[in-house]
């Protein structure tokens, strides 16, 4: 039996420790750097540069991260549920064929923002309709969700690549890809937005999807926290006893979930393929819907955490490639090794500190550690 | 006096605040059967996982042939030449029979030369003890008797000399039991020493020559079986707890609001854990269900409440059968009128993660004045929440705390106050009072009553004898899946824990 832990106050819970995790993995990282013979503080410096120096740096941040707060809100959506969606890569790769279907039969026939929300819905269906089979199989079959999930990754990356060279591709084309978008299927970037702040975002394609994310961020606070689904959703994810005591239906919240958690990977594809490359590429997802499952975990599966963990994934992203361009012995794997990091201090080893600052709480004052949880002997 | 096996001087055992066992004396003569009686939760268990290493006693010393002992590990009481045979077996299902008894004890690196010592070895058991079993066979395939065998095998493999069986009866047919008590006594005559955990009575009459009675972590008595009855047992079994009696009045009860008509349940491994059974209960009325923890009533409660299905029966709500799917759902039961209190309301009863006002609405949340639309109204949900916290005494008085930082008694207050506050037609009550303090349980009992002053039907179902005969109008015991009898109010806790044993359903049919 797992010890309960004390409460702790709301900033400890998730300001300091969290912070703590993340200083622990940048000096380990920093201690990586030194190995390969480059100067740690210089690479920091570097990095945050990257990510933050100019507006079009920051642009490029926030357009990384607009992936993940998709994927990182899919999987949180389906971790309150108690699910494990390990597929938010496939229902984002799949969900990004619904929005090409779309653009491709309308880009030169409505403008965008009409094209805009037809490929959301489009989006959210394709992904949802990936999720789909697995959640029937883990509530009816009892199919581990964690594994067909994976499986669906797989299936999803065949189908794509078949389509791909296949059917989507242009005539007489070289690239496995679609034709290019005409504007009608091409997303506004958000300059202005940049602007205000007195920032130019010069070629970085951050566009009106990020605004779309934050939005998809306050839906799914208000789905959790806020609706008698939500709260059926909480109760099967803490309780599955529970839940049936209450007479939730458990087949149905598995598989709703799922739906929901598939809708929004899905819509990773908004900010890729119609932000900014405007065609659909092979592999475009190249590692997102997993990158959500950190972000998830950084951010406890609350919005309020996930936005900021996903800005910090996508700064190690656009401030890696700068860091990798400017110090030649740090190669691009090396920026996945501190990525890597990250997600080992910040996600997996999420527990590590806990218990030394409780300690150091509970010793410096009683009462800010609040009720102590009673542990009963059974 | 023949010479001790086991000597248990004054050991003590806590586990938080709950004394599992306090100053326990235990002497186990050497070449007997020893049974050890007394009521889930009485310490039996502890006791032998102390003996067995699983537990370190907090204080007190063990003498194992004369010699104090210190058994820290499973490791060093086999060494000692103690041997457990436990409830759920602990057997690799998909080994067989010879590999489960050599797992371990495995000396070379490759198998062969353990596995060919060992049939050599098991022949001999078999030879000795009567303990027939195919040393090829894979254990899932053999029944469970069988698998227990294998395991009394494991042991004496072992070079046990002491052996434990805790509840050994308990997953066998009853000719299986008559066998395996073949086994004891040619145990015991050749020269182990047997201790057996049990709280079924005829057992300890059938085969024991020394039983010792525990009661809430004390060890109340040891006789000669010879010497007792199984009457006397019964009463130290059950003891007389002091309990404050509730003052209540007359109960005037009115019509059926639910009948159970041969209603049977099976556990999820699939054995029948109710057979057949009917009542019902009227409104105005408390009918409580007693019965030693086991033989039924657990999933008797779950099954009307719609957790578990029935595989046979029906289960009439006000008169009104209730129809296979609503019998299924407790949704449907909750708008039908029936409120449920559940046994365990760690699991199920409440969310811990929760906060309390989540909770007080868990199983109602469909009610519309808990939504708007498909929102919850979060401030109604509060504003109801208080009401309650403060109707119902709950302390701290703060309906934002998570559930888990509450106490036992006032997690089972949050429970009640949700259940009790929806006026339901039916309340079905599963032990209402388990690990709660004593202010609370008087509490809650005047609350019980209550409903049944306003003319509800209340079902109550706990292992507390005094819990049972304080509160209800009418008693009906439960042993072995089958109602065995019911009495008034007025039955004495002798003829309740006789019949609690299953001692009268033996009597009618000789």
């Amino acid at each position: 039996m797992s010890v309960p832990y004390a409460k702790l106050p709301r900033w400890v819970d998730y300001g300091l420790i969290p912070l703590i995790n993340l200083i622990v993995a940048f000096l380990v990282a920093g201690l990586v750097v030194l190995l390969v013979g480059e100067n740690p503080f210089d690479a920091a410096v570097i990095l945050v540069k990257g990510a933050f120096g100019n507006g079009e740096n920051i642009a490029y941040t926030l357009y990384y991260a607009t992936n993940f707060i998709f994927t990182g809100l899919a999987v949180a959506v389906a971790f309150h549920g108690g699910l494990f969606n390990i597929g938010g890569e496939g229902q984002a790769y799949v969900g990004g064929l619904g929005l090409s279907l779309v653009c491709l039969a309308f880009d030169s026939v409505f403008p965008w923002w009409i094209n805009f929300p037809l490929s959301i819905v489009a989006c959210a269906f394709f992904g949802a309709l990936w999720a789909l089979i697995p959640a029937y199989l883990q509530a009816k079959r009892g199919s581990h969700i964690v594994i067909t999930t994976i499986m669906f990754n797989f299936i999803a990356a065949s189908l794509m690549v078949y389509l791909l060279v296949g059917p989507l591709k242009p005539f007489a084309s070289q690239a496995p890809q679609t034709r290019d978008f005409l504007p009608g299927g091409q997303l506004p970037k958000l300059g202005w937005l940049l602007a205000i702040f007195g920032l130019d975002i010069r070629n970085a394609p951050l566009n009106v999807s990020f605004l779309l994310s934050l939005v998809a961020a306050f839906f799914v606070w208000l789905l959790v926290w806020r609706t008698k689904f939500g709260y059926e959703i909480r109760t099967m994810g803490f309780s599955p006893s529970a839940a049936r005591y209450a007479g939730i239906n458990e087949t149905r919240i598995i598989i709703v979930t799922m739906l929901i958690s598939g809708a929004l990977a899905g819509q990773m594809g908004l900010n890729t393929i119609m932000g900014d490359q405007h065609h659909m590429a092979i592999d475009f997802a190249s590692g997102a819907g997993f990158v959500g499952i950190a972000v998830a975990l950084m951010g406890r599966s609350h919005p309020v955490g996930i936005v900021p963990a996903a800005i910090l994934f996508g700064m190690l992203y656009q401030g890696g490639a700068n860091l990798s361009f400017e110090m030649p012995e740090i190669s691009r794997d090396m920026i996945v090794i501190i990525q890597g990091l990250v997600i080992l201090f910040a996600g997996a080893l999420e527990h590590m500190f806990r218990p030394t600052i409780q300690t150091i709480f509970a010793s410096l004052s009683p009462r800010s550690t609040g009720l102590p949880v009673k542990a009963e002997a059974r | 006096m023949a010479e001790a096996a086991i000597e248990l001087v004054g050991i003590n055992k806590s586990f938080g605040a709950v004394r599992a066992n306090r100053d326990i004396h235990l002497t186990v003569e050497r070449g007997t059967i020893h049974g050890i009686v007394g009521e889930n939760g009485a310490g039996k268990s502890t006791l032998m996982s102390i003996l067995y290493g699983f537990y370190q006693a907090d204080s007190g010393e063990i003498k194992v042939g004369g010699k104090p002992t210190e058994i820290k590990t499973p490791n060093e009481a086999i060494a000692a030449g103690i041997g457990m045979v436990h409830q759920h077996f602990m057997l690799v299902h998909n080994f067989s029979v010879i590999e489960n008894v050599i797992l371990g004890t495995e000396a070379e690196m490759l198998l062969k030369s353990s596995v060919a010592k060992a049939r050599a070895e098991l022949r001999r058991l078999e030879k000795e003890y009567g303990l027939e079993v195919d040393p090829d066979a894979i254990i899932e395939t053999l029944p469970v008797g069988l698998q227990q065998r294998v395991e009394i095998l494991k042991a004496l493999y072992r070079g046990a000399d002491i052996l434990i069986l805790d509840e050994p009866t308990g997953v066998l047919t009853p000719a299986e039991a008559d066998h395996l008590f073949r086994i004891l006594k040619q145990l015991k005559d050749q020269g182990k020493t047997v201790i057996l955990i049990t709280h079924k009575l005829r057992e300890i009459m059938a085969i024991t020559d020394n039983v010792s009675v525990m009661r809430q972590g004390t060890m109340v008595a040891t006789r000669k079986t010879a010497e007792t009855t199984v009457g006397e047992l019964a009463e130290l079994m059950v003891g007389r707890r002091v309990l404050l009696r509730v003052e209540k009045g007359e109960a005037t009860p009115g019509e059926y609001r639910l009948e159970i008509d041969n209603l049977s349940v099976s556990d999820t491994r699939g054995i029948p854990m109710v057979k057949g059974v009917s009542f019902g209960v009227r409104a105005g009325e408390i009918v409580g269900i007693a019965g030693v923890a086991g033989n039924g009533q657990s999933e008797l409660l779950e099954a009307i409440a719609g957790i578990r299905p029935a595989s046979a029966g029906r289960v009439l709500l006000n008169g009104k059968p209730l129809d296979t799917k609503a019998a299924a759902d407790p949704a449907q039961l909750r708008k039908l009128g029936m409120a449920h209190v559940p046994e365990d309301r760690h699991h199920v009863g409440l969310v811990l993660q929760f906060e309390e006002n989540e909770n007080s609405i868990l199983g109602y949340h469909d009610q519309g004045k808990y939504l708007s639309g498909p929102f919850l109204d979060i401030p109604a949900i509060r504003d109801d929440a208080r009401e309650k916290v403060e109707k119902y005494d709950i302390r701290p008085s703060d309906c934002r705390l998570k559930t888990a930082n509450f106490s036992g008694g006032n997690q089972q207050k949050i429970v009640l106050a949700r259940e009790m506050e929806q006026d339901p037609d039916v309340l079905i009550v599963g032990q209402p009072t388990r690990g709660v303090d004593v202010g609370a349980i008087e509490f809650i009992h005047r609350r019980l009553i209550e409903m049944r002053d306003r003319g509800k039907a209340v079902l109550l179902v706990s292992v507390e004898l005094d819990e049972i005969r304080s509160l209800s109008d009418r008693i009906l015991v439960m042993f072995d899946g089958r109602i065995v009898g019911e009495r008034g109010p007025d039955a004495t806790e002798g003829e309740l824990g006789l019949l609690m044993a299953g001692v009268e359903t033996k009597e009618a049919a000789e």
